[in-house]
């Protein structure tokens, strides 16, 4: 696995050693999007009033992401858009994660059930991910919940197949075989034995399924099936911003992109470096 | 190696399988419409006022109050003798909306495809034989940052600086408006191309890059390498000799195994470019719920991604047999 960060021993980070550095670098993005999520909550609605005294403003100390064709301030829209879009992802992720716990369980259950997960996977897998997040939506009664049912039922398949294969493998081991030979019920086996090794995998797959559910939700809104346009969205914000393009208005899709593009890269920068932590042979790089 | 019953039981397995998902594929994205709460006349008509008598014209022509049993019936059977109905939105057969918007799109994948590939492959090679230099770093850092960025904020960068700023490219429409089809130079057509296929492979680059970077070094570190270098060979004839030979097949595969990705994306930059491909259809047919034109075309893509995987497969199990058994060792 090869690691999102350049780790030389020079710069700001001189004197600290991997593992130190590694845990800086998971808090501090940590704590970038912990803020995002945080002040997103507390700028109410009030703080988006429209003054069209001040509409579509170039960015300035101000209004730093300049102001859109109602007046309203692109810095405080695209916060509270990246909050919502963080909470999805997390909403989104969790539910795929259970998902995806419970499937890879069940394929450990008998020959039968492991086909029918193997099939269910690449009944998945066999639209392409966007279209498939569209036609569950549309299926949920499109709008906010629909696109949101959408990226949750569709991301689990990457961590429903880590999973199985970890079982099958971890099947295979001696201490298993020893431990059934004593007598010891499945129920025993699974929880004491197999359980405890999949928690770190599951916890970095959760993570790692965060950009994209991120992304996916903001492209479904962006093509106009998710969100409605009064809630704030990057997609939503993107696809207005589309209708300024060619009057100048540069502003209004640059930053709140770039954004969800940091937003993006922190989470993967968060799942990579907590990969290293958790597997030992990357450690020493 | 190649006997011919083997590859006919390979295409005969591809094909039941084919069959048995699209079944799958046919049924479950029929109900997922047919169960929808959104009311497709009303999602077609938009804010227009009509009158009632309108209205149930419309729902008429819709088929909303047939049965969905016997709807789906309807429309299997007819899709089985190749008629996939009528698009309610472009009032032209399916079969004809997704010939000429899926030819426009696969014009614009293909591009993509094969640049991203090529540019992905010798970027992730140079990567791989300068490991821990400032070019790889660079490099990486540019797929990492790439891999984060949403295709239609890219898409509309590009817009606004190649088009918007520069004037270099037209905004949109696959063709100047007010031509007939007759009409258009392939100069029009291919400098609309030119945007949504850079797009598309600049993002598509990245998954590869990193990809074959990973590879080059696992097989400069193995023991064959080391060997060669004691012989005396070095620098970009070791590389080339023992390196890419190993590398390109897996690469290859990889893009294949990335239709579906590539078929999303160009979803979201038609979208972005008016380019008249069948991503725009389908997000049309999606929000102003023309059924019978969406069904079609989840089984075209349906289709080609399938098609993507089992030329991966193909590859796994004919030309390069020990890609298939460091799988089944994982």
């Amino acid at each position: 696995m090869s690691t999102a960060v350049v780790t030389v021993n020079k710069g700001v980070f001189r004197g600290f050693n991997l593992r130190q550095k590694t845990l800086l670098i998971i808090g501090f993005t940590s704590l970038l999007l912990l803020a995002i999520v945080i002040s997103s909550v507390e700028f109410g609605d009030e703080s988006l009033h429209t003054n069209f005294g001040s509409k579509n403003l170039n960015p300035s100390p101000e209004h730093p992401f300049g102001t859109d064709w109602m007046g309203r301030d692109m810095f405080i829209r695209t916060l509270k858009g990246l909050g919502s879009s963080i909470m999805i992802g997390a909403f989104a992720s969790t539910i795929s994660t259970i998902l995806a716990i419970i499937l890879g369980l069940l394929s450990s259950t008998g020959k039968i059930a492991d086909s029918f997960i193997a099939w269910l996977v690449d009944l998945f897998l066999s639209i392409p991910h966007l279209l498939l997040i569209i036609l569950i939506s549309i299926g949920f009664g499109g709008g906010a919940t629909g696109v949101i049912i959408g990226v949750a039922l569709t991301h689990w398949t990457g961590l429903t197949r880590v999973v199985r294969a970890e079982i099958k493998q971890l099947k295979t081991q001696e201490y298993i075989h020893i431990s059934r030979n004593l007598g010891k019920s499945k129920w025993w086996i699974a929880t004491k034995h197999i359980f405890p090794h999949l928690i770190p995998q599951i916890f970095l797959g959760t993570i790692l399924m965060f950009p994209h559910a991120i992304l996916h939700e903001a492209s479904a809104t962006f093509l106009g099936f998710g969100l409605s346009p009064h809630e704030p969205a990057i997609g939503i914000i993107l696809s207005e911003s589309m209708k300024y393009l060619s009057a100048g208005y540069w502003w209004l899709a640059f930053f709140p992109g770039l954004s969800l593009l940091i937003v993006v890269l922190a989470f993967d920068m968060i799942g990579e470096n907590l990969g290293k932590l958790i597997d030992p042979k990357n450690a020493h790089e | 190696m190649l006997d011919k019953d083997k590859i006919a039981g390979f295409i005969g397995n591809k094909i039941l399988r084919l069959l048995s998902l699209l079944i799958v594929v046919c049924f479950v994205s029929f109900m997922l419409i047919q169960y929808s709460p959104i009311d497709p006349v009303r999602a077609y008509i938009g804010e227009m006022p009509v009158s009632a008598e309108h209205k149930a014209n419309l729902e008429e022509y819709w088929g909303v109050n047939t049965p969905p049993q016997e709807k789906f019936l309807n429309w299997a059977g007819d899709a089985l003798k190749g008629n996939f109905g009528i698009s309610l939105i472009y009032r032209m057969p399916v079969t004809d909306v997704i010939k000429e918007r899926f030819t426009a799109s696969l014009v614009l994948m293909a591009a993509s495809w094969l640049f991203s590939g090529i540019l992905g492959f010798i970027l992730g090679i140079i990567a791989g034989m300068k490991k821990g230099t400032w070019i790889d770093k660079t490099i990486k850092i540019y797929c990492y940052v790439l891999a984060a960025t949403p295709t239609f904020w890219l898409a509309l960068i590009l817009l606004m600086v190649f088009s918007v700023y520069l004037g270099w490219f037209p905004i949109g429409l696959s063709v100047p408006i007010g031509v007939t089809a007759e009409n258009v130079t392939f100069l029009d057509w291919f400098l609309r191309l030119i945007l949504p296929a850079l797009t598309l492979s600049l993002l598509g680059v990245a998954q590869i890059a990193l990809f074959t970077r990973e590879k080059l070094i696992e097989v400069l570190s193995s023991d064959y390498v080391l060997f060669a270098k004691a012989r005396g060979e070095k620098g970009l004839d070791l590389v080339l000799r023992h390196g890419i030979r190993n590398v390109a097949l897996p690469a290859i595969t990889l893009q294949f195994l990335g239709f579906s990705e590539l078929f999303g994306g160009t979803v979201l930059v038609e979208q972005v470019f008016s380019y008249p491909g069948i991503g725009q259809a389908a997000v049309a047919a999606g929000l102003r719920s023309d059924v019978p034109l969406l069904l079609g075309i989840v089984i075209v893509s349906a289709c080609f991604v399938f098609f993507g995987n089992a030329i991966a497969d193909l590859i796994y199990q004919f030309v390069d047999p020990r890609i298939k058994q460091q799988e089944a060792s994982i």
